[in-house]
């Protein structure tokens, strides 16, 4: 009998777990069922229920203040983190609530990873930036395997060749489309199954907002990625399924249509949302 | 099911993580607690071995070789008028310098250099103040071993100190209200003297009032610039031999017995209790300035 | 006409307008040369008396002599037992101040609730505003034969434990308020992406919070080295003034500030070797603290991270 250090442990039960967990017939990663978040005594979003499928891009789009990026923060739990913020109704991860007592935020965050709008790397070097995660989850890894899962990451986040020979170089100084993917890498050296992107592309220009979106469609066979924009345009060129949301008349942000993406954009079921995407709106 | 297999498997790992998370604030608590316990032990301290002692003598008597007859009337008096001149002179300096640094000088070099040497000003410890003062104001200016020394080195020690609080208070001025005098024609000293100072003025003030306890708790300079001296009689001028309140208690604890011990502890109180008060009038200053920017 | 005159009268308004401007403005200005004028009269006077000094004592037995007899019949001016004493007291008041600080910013800056933060940090900050001799008081009657002598029987009542545990205490607010203005400067950005990674709340105070304030961190303990190297009261009254080279801090050893409270103490005639020397270890303890303030002003400029 071989004994084996904890860390062989882990990945096992981790690989085994993931191989469970990812049961493709089970298309539906997220499922969001009649969410209301409430923010003090203003009601952000409400009577929210959409479904996000495995190894799909869906964009969430809308004009800004509909409660776009309230939906994001609540799937991973991000709300919690704001004072004042409740969380009414059900998210469900795998079929798991991620809302339910015995469910530990911190785990659900591990595996619903989060990039947002403007580039935030850690003040440390690059690697110490991708190898962030890794470490605080707890992953002992050995230096090589380390090494290994960032480079991995940083391919995956099309930066690798950019930054291969300096990977001890402060974070700050790349570029800012670099260290958007810098952050996308980050989160993607945990695997975790859901990748959150909070308008990723906001503060960057064209190029770097061409090469984040390709990187997108590059890795969304092994991931589900939820991305939430107010560019049309990419959300159509990036995205399979396109929810559109829209403050109504007490600004409170409800989903007005969900679809393939190809549909949404084509063939609009509601008069607001066709308002929406010719530029009507917003 | 899949989940419940993930998280038993991450279990061992994370309970240590578990435990650190919960471990880490009451670890900082703890620190926080040695800070404003070893605070509490001496001010309890203080007050059980001074405080029966504490009486009209401790203000109104000379010093005396009779614990039971010492007072610190003079130390009492000489800090009033050193520290009192300092500020005389150490905070219109500290208004003007803090005028010129916001409102006149847009940032060049110089500037920088004069408030880099405001900051290394903070950074002399305050004993060489009394040994500069003693050798530079005492012997080599002529002014003796007096008040006036006193008060110029106090003045100097705390001057960095107020000025830093000045040049705040004038960058709460809103920018807007600048140019819009600027606007009419206004000039540098007009918007200072019409708009930036009036604003700024009883922000000012609690820096000078900081300054003021800062400088009545300075033994280390006057010290060195006045000895250490054994006084029975009020100071009648500013060339007038002092001592201050520090010193006294200085003098007191240095002395063995018990009974000076515990007159040391009473004296502690008095000047505690006026640090106290110059604080209270600092929170109060501030609440009220609060309240009225609250209400603009 | 009447506007040509008003206009005229305008011009002159103005340019008396200007001219009282200048005149405050060199007013305002030589206000402000204070500061620096100031720092130029210390070093000189310091350096003319110190090199009175000089002529009777070389820089070299100054500096390297072992023995400091400034105030005996037979006079040694070594200046190594009273650096000796000033770095070990500043040493154990930094062992005792730099965790305490640290952990209380942290605490202050990532756990504390703002009506919490608003009582604790002016609590702490009363530590550095309590005058000097009421600690020296408190190290010499309380703290080494109440808590001390307990632990430490052979331990003298003048002894260097004592100053230095208590220059700690005074010292805590320096490194505490710089740390926390440091780590209050970290933007809630890296915090929530620290989060949206897996950290708990730990994680974000260690392994985010922590490193990325290090740069205000470090500047924030060797400023409260350099002040605890300046602290006088406490080491004139529980230090004791025996100016022996010893490292055991169980015994009396006498500061450079120590021995300076001690000459002014001991009335030094103007002129006399024992006056100058005054000047002496007072241009070489301001030597050793500016090269220490500026190496943390440096520290805080040349790390500071812009977010």
């Amino acid at each position: 009998m071989t004994i084996k250090s904890y860390n062989q442990l882990l990945t096992e039960y981790l690989e085994q777990g993931k191989d469970e967990m990812t049961d493709s017939s089970e298309p539906e990663v997220v499922r969001v069922e009649n969410v209301r978040v409430v923010y003090g005594n203003k009601i952000a979003i409400d009577n929210i229920s959409v479904s996000f499928k495995r190894h799909y891009i869906t964009a969430i789009i809308g004009p800004s203040g509909c409660g776009k990026s309230t939906l994001l923060r609540s799937i991973n739990r991000m709300n919690d983190l704001v004072p004042g913020a409740k969380v009414y109704g059900r998210v469900y991860f795998n079929g798991t609530d991620v809302y339910s007592k015995d469910v530990d935020p911190v785990f659900i965050r591990s595996r619903i990873s989060m990039v947002f709008q403007r580039p935030n790397p850690f003040p440390f070097s690059i690697f110490d930036n991708v190898a962030f995660g890794l470490r605080v989850n707890g992953f002992k890894l050995t230096k090589d395997e380390l090494y290994n899962k960032v480079k991995d990451a940083l391919i995956k986040a099309a930066l690798w060749d950019e930054v291969k020979d300096r990977l001890n170089a402060h974070a700050y100084s790349l570029s800012g489309g670099q260290q958007q993917r810098l952050c996308i890498a980050r989160a993607l050296a945990i695997d975790p199954e859901v990748l959150l992107l909070d308008e990723p592309t906001v503060s960057l220009d064209p190029i770097s907002t061409a090469r984040i979106e390709s990187l997108l469609r590059s890795i969304k066979d092994e991931y589900t990625i939820i991305i939430v924009t107010h560019n049309m345009l990419q959300a159509a060129r990036a995205s399979d399924y396109t929810t559109v949301m829209m403050p109504d008349d007490d600004m409170i942000g409800r989903i007005i249509e969900f679809g393939p993406t190809k549909e949404i954009f084509t063939n609009p079921k509601d008069k607001r949302t066709e308002d929406y995407i010719s530029g009507r709106i917003g | 099911m899949g989940h419940q297999v993930l998280s038993g498997a991450r279990r061992s790992g994370l309970r240590f993580r578990k435990f650190v998370d919960k471990a880490l604030p009451i670890i900082l608590s703890v620190a926080v607690f040695i800070a404003l316990a070893t605070l509490a032990a001496l001010l309890v301290t203080v007050v059980t071995w001074g405080g029966h002692r504490l009486s009209p003598i401790i203000i109104l008597n000379y010093p005396s070789a009779n614990p039971n007859e010492a007072g610190m009337r003079s130390a009492i008096l000489g800090s009033i008028f050193t520290v009192g001149l300092a500020a005389v002179i150490c905070i219109p300096l500290s208004i003007a310098t803090a005028i010129y640094l916001v409102e006149y000088s847009r940032g060049g070099r110089f500037s920088s250099i004069l408030s880099y040497n405001i900051s290394n000003l903070a950074g002399v410890p305050s004993i060489i103040f009394g040994v500069v003062g003693l050798g530079f104001l005492a012997y080599w200016l002529g002014m003796g071993r007096t008040i006036i020394t006193g008060a110029f080195t106090l003045a100097i020690l705390i001057l960095p100190l107020v000025t830093v609080t000045c040049v705040e208070a004038l960058k709460t001025v809103p920018d807007d209200l600048r140019q819009g005098a600027y606007a009419l024609g206004a000039t540098t000293f007009q918007v200072v003297r019409h708009v930036s100072l009036p604003r700024a003025l009883p922000m000012m003030l609690t820096g000078g009032i900081l300054g003021i306890s800062r400088a009545l708790g300075e033994a280390a300079p006057i010290l060195v610039v006045s000895g250490l001296l054994f006084i029975r009689e009020d100071p009648t001028s500013l060339f007038s031999r002092f001592t201050v309140m520090p010193l006294q208690l200085y003098n007191w604890i240095s002395r063995p017995q018990p009974a000076f011990i515990e007159l040391s502890s009473a004296g502690i109180i008095v000047l505690l209790l006026i640090l106290l008060s110059l604080n209270g009038a600092v929170i109060g200053l501030r609440q009220f300035l609060t309240r009225r920017l609250g209400q603009l | 006409m009447t506007v040509m005159a008003s206009l005229e009268e305008l011009k002159r308004g103005t340019e008396r307008r200007k001219r009282t401007n200048s005149f405050f403005y060199f007013i305002f200005l030589s206000a402000t040369l204070v500061s620096t004028i100031s720092l130029i009269v210390i070093f000189v006077t310091l350096g003319l008396e110190s090199f009175n000094f000089f002529t009777h004592v070389s820089v070299a037995e100054f500096l390297t002599h072992t023995k400091w007899t400034a105030l005996f019949a037979e006079k040694h001016f070594g200046v190594l037992p009273l650096l000796n004493a000033t770095i070990i007291t500043s040493l154990i008041a930094i062992t005792v101040a730099a965790p305490i600080g640290v952990m209380i910013a942290l605490f202050l800056s990532e756990y504390a609730s703002p009506a919490l933060r608003s009582v604790v940090k002016p609590a702490v900050e009363t530590l550095a505003g309590i005058p000097t001799v009421v600690y020296g008081y408190f190290a010499l009657y309380f703290i080494t034969p109440n808590i001390l002598r307990n632990l430490w029987e052979g331990l003298q009542i003048h002894n260097a434990l004592a100053v230095g545990l208590m220059i700690g205490i005074l010292i805590i607010p320096i490194v505490a308020s710089i740390s926390d203005d440091a780590m209050n400067a970290v933007p809630l950005d890296l915090r929530h992406a620290a989060y949206a990674l897996g950290s708990r709340k730990s994680d974000v105070a260690l392994r985010v919070v922590f490193p990325a304030a290090l740069s205000g961190v470090s500047a924030s303990i060797i400023l409260a080295f350099a002040r605890a190297m300046g602290e006088t009261m406490i080491a004139a009254i529980a230090g004791g003034f025996r100016s022996v080279l010893t490292f055991n801090v169980g015994e009396a050893m006498e500061t450079m500030t120590a021995y300076i409270a001690q000459v002014a103490t001991g009335d030094a005639p103007h002129g006399t070797i024992e006056y100058q020397s005054l000047f002496a270890v007072g241009l070489f303890l301001l030597l050793i603290t500016a090269v220490l303030n500026y190496i943390g002003i440096r520290v805080v400029k040349r790390w500071a991270i812009k977010y």
